[in-house]
């Protein structure tokens, strides 16, 4: 795949940033869930699943800039209006599409990753 | 390609002789059986209607019960229902709006409408959908049945254990005909949701890329993936709380270590997402109906295009939101707040996208506009409180009182009903020929507004002043009487207007005039529908090059009806439609589909009755219907499918000749597989969900003591299991390469394996003496167990079914559909017997 080049797009590009939410979303929950289950030390800190959610947060969010870069650098050269039956066009749909769906997800994960700044135990 | 004239060979289209046989041969091939084999019809435009026709009903039973409900709570200490019955009615009202309505009618809206909205004679697959529904009819009259033997479930419609699953708390039936009822529906929705995302990916007419797609089909494709990662999970559930029920395996019973939140996790995991698999085709409707009455093309389609797909994702992070006071842990309540604010984001822009189409287009007056408003007035308040109680400390406040009630009804009446009936309308000349009376739809639309609001706008207060959900009475000293005296009168008045609505629509309408075609001048494909209609779809399947090709493709209903683009023949007497490729919609085949049966029929009864004698415990007439339901369904498979053609391409039109047999991803066979198996590992990745979850439960998992199902049996499974797999992809490459003889041998030993890897399975967990009674630990090891196995039995009669094809000469090197998609469902087994014996066997040593 060349990623920093001129590259077709799918449908597998275009939900890859809200897969990476969906990543994000379900490691950060599923780790403050085991750390705290069966939930009968409520006061027991969670500071390595916060470092955890705090890592996997920047991960994310590079890895959904990259997406959203990617289509960006193609859909600012787009030389159609997206919007008729050829290669370009479907093209620069997908990437628009693409965009947007990262600028969601981009936002999606930052707000997702906030109760791990902000909540220090198991209460 | 501009002009479909342009270098066409064949015969010549201007002449009216050559398209008058043309439509006599294309009317006879797509023509409904008439008479008692009416029901035997599987044409899309038929079965569409009986599946609308049906949930509008079971809607209005609902409805019924609704009103019974208000009666009751108009006053104080009222006696009108008693406690039971009541709890009867709510329970019922939701289960059959959800279940039996709401998803229903989206998905026999789709059937309807997909085919002309792409421009496409018929979805690929029109005997399931005919199963499907025969499936929804059987299992929906069964649910709503047992209400009036006083045998309806009482749980609510999220069944929670363990009131539900202890006989001492509610003895009898009922939570039994709920769970193998709609699991039963469930099964039909998940059939319906393949052949959608098939017909959506593989059926569009050429030319139309994913960027020309009409909006509604987009809702579709993503709604249908929806179904398909929610509904297992509660499959899943229903099979855990079934087991529990019948045998007492203690899936939710903390004293055998098992939990009653797992099921709510399970419950909602489906729960939420079907609140947007049930918004979303609504929107779709909007998004269809707002163009045509502003007069212009969508603005900003990439941007409803975010909406839906981001709204699909999101969705799925939501589910706990309704399980905040079930005492988890604020971090995990604070990921599911973060996604529920989330999600308000994609679902506004798409209501923002309505308001700039109507402000840049000019509007004029329709009774789906006006349904259109009313939708989006109301659904914006819903949407309000949604923010509100998707905050924990709100919700903790508003949980299990009506100003829920208030909130999830203008959800839905706003998101879903008032979108539906707008459809309705818009849609009805394009089925009927003719339109509803638009004077009936206004004054079916002001008492359906004004009585909605009069009715569930006093539920925030009195849920604030403290009014439960679910109780069938309350005190005056409450002080909750007028907030619900109001509401009862507003319920009669939204009654009233519903009623109008349903009245014109079922009056007889013998003396209007067809309309002109097109009557809305709207600029997409669906609008092609001659009037009165016919069975045919598309006269001629077009080429498609803008995303409002009657607005902006000149000269296109002309050609289309004069059968200037492909297919507008049918020659060989055989119903036929075009399949494309996915991104860019090039023709790859001519498929033919299967004409009317009564096989989907019979298979479905036979299917319903192993769930209904299932119910009453009737264990032996459960065995042999469904050895019968089997049996059908293999005389259908073999008589109906993968049919080797009698020539092996065919013209056309326009110089295009294409195969008429396709194996592999260019056949839609194989995408069903492959979409129904994704659902599949769903279910059994449920399961392992569900294995995990005791894990972090409890200190000690496996509990000490238990040495099942041990090292050295599942080894051994997980070896004959993947034997089996690379035979069975063996065979399949044999066959293509000629080797046809040691293609049998290799299919003959793979199904031989398959028996083998399911019978090592299962002996794991026997000989180590696992007792599924005792802890929820064996009962979770056999379920996960007894699933892969069941699969290896059903992969072994595939196999089986591929060998006698191959012996009887319908299945040859060159035609290998068969082959190919059982193929791809041994990758699939494969794969969840490897995950299983990782997780049985191998994680406890791990930890």
């Amino acid at each position: 795949m060349h990623f920093f080049g001129r590259t077709p797009d799918t449908i597998w590009t275009l939900i890859a940033a809200p897969a990476i939410w969906a990543g994000h979303f379900l490691a950060s929950y599923v780790a403050a869930a085991y750390v705290c289950a069966p939930n009968a030390d409520i006061f027991r800190g969670i500071g390595g699943v916060r470092v955890f959610i705090g890592g996997a947060t920047v991960i994310s969010l590079v890895l959904i800039a990259l997406f959203f870069y990617r289509a960006w650098r193609d859909w600012r050269r787009r030389t159609t209006g997206g919007d008729r039956g050829t290669r370009q066009d479907q093209e620069g749909f997908l990437e628009f599409a693409t965009m947007l769906l990262a600028s969601l997800s981009f936002l999606g994960v930052l707000l997702d990753a906030t109760p791990a700044l902000l909540i220090a135990d198991c209460r | 390609m501009t002009h479909p004239e342009e270098g066409a060979t064949g015969p010549d289209q201007n002449d009216p002789e050559v398209r008058r046989g043309q439509e006599e041969r294309l009317r006879k091939v797509w023509a409904a059986p008439a008479g008692w084999r009416y029901l035997s019809s599987v044409n899309n435009t038929e079965v569409g209607l009986w599946y609308v026709g049906t949930a509008m009903i079971f809607m209005l039973f609902a409805g019924v019960l609704a009103l019974g409900m208000r009666i009751q709570l108009a006053v104080p200490e009222n006696d009108f229902l008693s406690a039971d019955l009541y709890s009867q009615f709510f329970t019922m009202h939701g289960t059959v709006m959800m279940f039996l309505f709401a998803i229903p009618i989206f998905e026999s809206l789709s059937l309807i409408l997909l085919p002309q909205l792409l421009g496409s004679r018929e979805l690929p697959f029109p005997r399931v959908t005919a199963f499907a529904f025969w499936c929804f009819f059987v299992g929906g009259v069964f649910v709503c049945g047992s209400i009036f033997f006083g045998a309806g479930p009482k749980g609510g419609w999220f069944m929670y254990p363990p009131l539900t699953t202890q006989e001492r708390f509610t003895p009898g039936y009922g939570p039994d005909i709920w769970l193998l009822g709609l699991s039963f529906i469930e099964i039909a929705a998940l059939v319906a949701a393949v052949e959608l995302i098939v017909g959506t990916l593989k059926c569009r007419a050429p030319g139309m890329r994913l960027n020309l797609m009409p909006l509604y089909a987009w809702y579709v494709l993503v709604v249908a993936g929806m179904i398909l990662f929610a509904f297992p999970p509660l499959i899943a559930g229903d099979i855990l709380f079934e087991l529990e029920r019948l045998f007492d395996w203690p899936f939710f019973d903390p004293s055998r270590g098992g939990d009653p939140i797992l099921w709510q996790h399970l419950f909602w995991i489906f729960g939420h997402p079907e609140v947007y698999v049930i918004f979303l085709p609504a929107i779709a409707l909007l998004a269809m109906i707002v163009p045509t009455f502003a007069r212009r093309p969508i603005v900003g389609y990439s941007w409803v295009v975010l909406a839906a797909v981001g709204t699909g994702f999101i969705s799925f992070g939501l589910w706990v939101h309704h399980m905040y006071t079930t005492g988890l842990p604020a971090i995990s309540l604070g990921f599911f707040n973060a996604a529920s604010e989330v999600v308000a984001i994609p679902t506004g822009v798409q209501i923002f996208v309505f308001l700039a189409t109507c402000l840049a287009g000019r509007v004029i007056y329709s009774v789906p506009m006006l349904f259109a408003a009313g939708a989006l007035a109301i659904f914006v308040i819903g949407g309000l409180t949604g923010v509100m109680v998707a905050m924990v400390p709100f919700d903790w406040q508003a949980h299990d009182s009506y100003f829920v009630v208030a909130h999830l009804h203008y959800v839905l009446i706003g998101g879903m009903l008032f979108p539906v009936v707008a459809g309705i309308h818009y849609y009805w000349p394009m089925i009927f020929g003719k339109k509803l009376s638009a004077r009936a739809g206004w004054y079916a639309f002001w008492p359906m507004f004004i009585g909605f609001n009069i009715a569930f706008f006093p539920m925030h207060f009195s849920g604030l002043m403290g009014m439960p959900r679910r109780v069938w009475t309350y005190p005056e000293e409450m002080g909750v009487a007028l907030p619900n005296l109001i509401s009862t009168i507003g319920a009669f008045i939204f009654a009233a207007g519903f009623l109008i609505f349903v009245l014109d629509a079922v009056r007889p309408r013998k003396d209007q005039p067809y309309e002109k075609r097109n009557p809305w001048d709207a600029g997409t494909l669906e609008w092609l529908a001659e009037m009165p209609g016919e069975a045919w779809g598309v006269r001629s399947v077009p080429i498609i090059e803008t995303r409002y090709p009657l607005w902006q493709q000149p000269n296109f209903i002309e050609d289309v009806s004069a059968g200037r683009f492909y297919l507008p023949d049918a020659e060989e007497g055989r119903r036929e439609t075009i399949i494309t490729s996915v991104l860019a919609a090039k023709p790859e085949c001519v498929v033919r589909v299967p004409g009317p049966s009564h096989v989907p029929l019979v298979a479905a009864v036979l299917s319903g009755l192993v769930f209904i004698f299932a119910t009453f415990h009737w264990w032996l007439l459960t065995g042999a219907t469904a050895v019968a339901a089997g049996a059908v369904i293999i005389f259908w498979l073999w008589r109906g499918t993968a049919e080797i053609p009698e020539k092996p391409e065919k013209d056309v039109g326009l110089g295009l000749t294409l195969p008429l047999y396709r194996s592999g991803p260019a056949s839609v066979g194989w995408w069903a597989m492959f979409i129904t198996m994704f659902g599949d590992l769903t279910a059994f990745l449920s399961f392992l969900f569900g294995y995990y979850y005791f894990f972090t439960l409890h200190a000690d998992f496996p509990p000490p003591g238990t040495e099942g199902p041990g090292l050295f049996w599942p080894s051994v499974a997980a070896g004959v299991f993947v034997v089996t797999w690379a035979v069975a992809e063996l065979s399949k490459r044999s066959n293509r390469s000629g080797r046809v003889a040691a293609a049998r041998l290799l299919m003959g030993l793979a199904a031989a394996g398959a028996l083998a890897a399911a019978g090592t399975l299962l002996w794991g967990p026997y000989a180590t003496r696992l007792d599924p009674v005792a802890h929820v630990y064996p009962a979770t090891v056999w379920v996960i167990v007894i699933w892969v196995a069941l699969h290896a039995a059903i992969g072994c009669v595939m196999l089986l079914y591929c060998l006698a094809r191959s012996l009887a000469g319908r299945m040859t090197p060159d035609h290998d559909k068969d082959l190919s998609n059982v193929t791809l469902y041994w990758h699939f087994i494969g794969l969840q017997a490897l995950l299983a014996v990782a997780t049985v066997s191998l994680f406890p040593l791990a930890v």
